[in-house]
């Protein structure tokens, strides 16, 4: 048979290799390891975290390089232009501004930081689990309706009774402004969550995953999640700024931190008038530092994102 | 599907009678009283027959109980601080501003943020979509409150393109609007950016490209319409606030809205506008959210919201 020995000599064993060099080829990373060597590869992720690390020694260190403190007064240096004795200047009872400014960073990187990763936590477990839930029988529905509807009760509120409310209960301070402010704020992140889930849940690797067996929580964080980072994390970017806003504003109605110490918040609320007089400074610094803090986390977002999206690979 | 619109219209009335009792709960629980300011200037039987007026000296469950039958027929009630008006009246005056400066910020903000977002995913990594990412921080660090004195004076005073103060024509509405939209511009573009990322590296984009459609096409009917979810989710609690007024943009503007209600009404303790705003504002609320979830079922037949009907 002719042909059959054609074939045959087109088929012939390949040449046994050495033992290791499969194993040589490619060292087999756990899921961590491969997210952050695509991380670390990622450059305009990594000047988003050397951003951050450095605002955040700078919260720590800053307010000690001066030999001002935040508090101190002097109203004949008020208003002061930037100089080398005030290096970001002097606000308008003469409180030196670098100490201010650094000052408030660990107030406001606090409460932005907390507020965010509070948001994460619960509005992603009960988007999740709404989103899942919906359509999925009876009991499913009535799960979906109950979460949905109290999502809908928290934004219905007035949300300055709510503050006026805690309050009353509690102490002025930072932990009561983190609480006032993810009281409501995890309910943008679970309706988020909720709409990307619902897309995601009927298209087939799904379906593949509860064919195989998988349970809800295996689902949940190993399938759907990871097809939801871009949107979670473009929310905590976003909740990050608006948290350090919420923050002025609650020190505005005296629920917030206490007059002398300083905030981003409330430095660029008490810097309004300078549209008027031009003393461009004392609103510059704070709303700079809250520039530079939302632009570090936007970019160290979107690079983490691409190093956790599972359809981008190496 | 038409038992599913039932259920949803039922649960919209419960949730609202859910929200107004914690928001009638919540504000008698708080301290203070409509009438705290006065009660040191005016004698003692003025200041009950006050109470008496407004039914404050019914005990709270009845007070309650007033309140929802005369919710049910549509009446808000009086105002404790105006005299003459009552919140129905007032909603009715000031809807019209808020809304038309709410809806012109949102056009301006789902157009441009949605065109933006785009262009920045499909040249991703280029100075165009580095230049769209700067502005969406800029957007959101820059709150509203710092954005409308700067139009003001650039657009208004410096050059003078616009009036500022009232609304006596559409004219005046521009300034306000804008500055209504700079942040949900920003989010927006965001959101767009990152879910078109995602949505152009399908399959099904791949596909569609194989079979040799232009990009444009392809962006415009594959490509949107996947990627517009977590806006449309977004644009539910966005409607519903701008439509109601917001109260800086309208003080900074002196636009003639329902915005300060909202934030007067809870420091004056001026009971039936706190509720009255409340109700609004939520009705407005639930019922664009449900708007949205049959939107989700539009724009995506694979969502499914509830396992029997459809």
């Amino acid at each position: 048979m002719a042909v059959d020995q054609s074939v045959n000599e087109l088929f012939r064993p390949r040449a046994q290799k050495a033992d290791g060099q499969i194993a040589q080829m490619r060292p087999s990373l756990t899921h961590f390891q491969q997210v952050t060597r695509k991380l670390v590869r990622n450059k305009l992720a990594m000047v988003g975290l050397t951003l951050i690390v450095l605002l955040i020694a700078m919260a720590i260190i800053g307010p000690h390089l001066v030999p001002y403190s935040y508090s101190d007064q002097s109203l004949l240096n008020a208003n002061q232009k930037i100089s080398s004795e005030h290096w970001f200047g002097t606000d308008e009872l003469g409180r030196d501004m670098f100490s201010r400014t650094w000052y408030g960073a660990r107030i406001s990187l606090i409460i932005g930081i907390s507020a965010a990763l509070i948001d994460l936590v619960i509005g992603v477990t009960v988007g999740g689990i709404a989103g899942y839930m919906a359509g999925r029988g009876k009991k499913g529905d009535r799960i979906d309706t109950i979460i949905m509807r109290l999502i809908e009760v928290l934004y219905g509120l007035p949300y300055l009774l709510v503050v006026i409310m805690l309050m009353v209960v509690m102490e002025p301070g930072i932990v009561t402004i983190i609480i006032a402010l993810s009281a409501t704020g995890w309910v943008g992140m679970a309706r988020l969550v909720r709409g990307q889930i619902l897309q995601l849940k009927n298209q087939e690797f799904i379906m593949a995953a509860q064919v195989l067996g998988a349970k809800f929580p295996r689902i949940l964080l190993r399938h759907l999640i990871p097809n939801t980072i871009g949107v979670i994390i473009v929310n905590l970017t976003f909740t990050i700024p608006s948290a350090i806003f919420a923050e002025s504003f609650l020190s505005f109605l005296g629920l917030g931190v206490q007059a002398p110490i300083a905030s981003w918040g409330t430095m660029t609320n008490d810097a309004l008038g300078v549209i008027l007089t031009g003393d461009w400074w004392r609103l510059f610094f704070p709303a700079l530092m809250i520039s530079l803090t939302m632009f570090a986390f936007n970019v160290f977002g979107d690079g983490l994102q691409d190093a956790l999206d599972p359809r981008i690979r190496e | 599907m038409s038992r599913y619109l039932l259920k949803r219209i039922l649960m919209m009335v419960l949730t609202l009678w859910i929200i107004v009792t914690l928001t009638f709960s919540l504000m008698h629980m708080i301290p203070g009283d409509p009438f705290a300011s006065e009660s040191d200037q005016l004698p003692e039987q003025i200041l009950l027959n006050l109470r008496a007026k407004y039914n404050l000296d019914e005990p709270l469950p009845m007070q309650y109980l007033l309140y929802l039958k005369s919710l049910v027929m549509l009446d808000l009630g009086p105002s404790i601080k105006s005299e003459t008006r009552g919140v129905n009246d007032m909603i009715k005056d000031g809807f019209g501003a808020s809304a038309l400066i709410g809806l012109q910020a949102i056009a301006v903000a789902l157009f441009f943020g949605l065109l933006f977002g785009t262009i920045a995913a499909l040249n991703r990594n280029t100075w165009i979509d580095y230049t769209a990412m700067v502005m969406a921080v800029l957007g959101i660090a820059v709150p509203s409150f710092i954005m409308a004195p700067l139009l003001i004076n650039y657009l208004a005073i410096k050059w003078p393109l616009f009036p500022v103060a009232t609304l006596t024509s559409w004219k005046h509405s521009v300034l306000p609007s804008l500055a209504l939209a700079f942040g949900p511009l920003a989010i927006i573009t965001r959101y767009m950016r990152t879910s078109m990322i995602d949505v152009m590296n399908q399959n099904y984009i791949r596909t569609a490209e194989a079979k040799g459609i232009p990009t444009f096409l392809i962006v415009i009917k594959h490509g949107i319409r996947n990627a517009i979810l977590p806006i449309v989710t977004f644009m539910g609690p966005l409607i519903a606030g701008l439509l109601t007024g917001t109260f800086v943009v309208e003080k900074i503007f002196a636009v003639p809205g329902i915005g300060k209600y909202f934030v007067d009404g809870i420091f004056n303790r001026d009971y039936p506008v706190i509720l009255g705003t409340t109700v609004f504002y939520s009705a407005i609320l639930v019922l664009i959210i449900f708007l949205i979830d049959l939107a989700y079922m539009f724009i995506d037949p694979r969502i499914k919201l509830s396992s029997r009907g459809r």
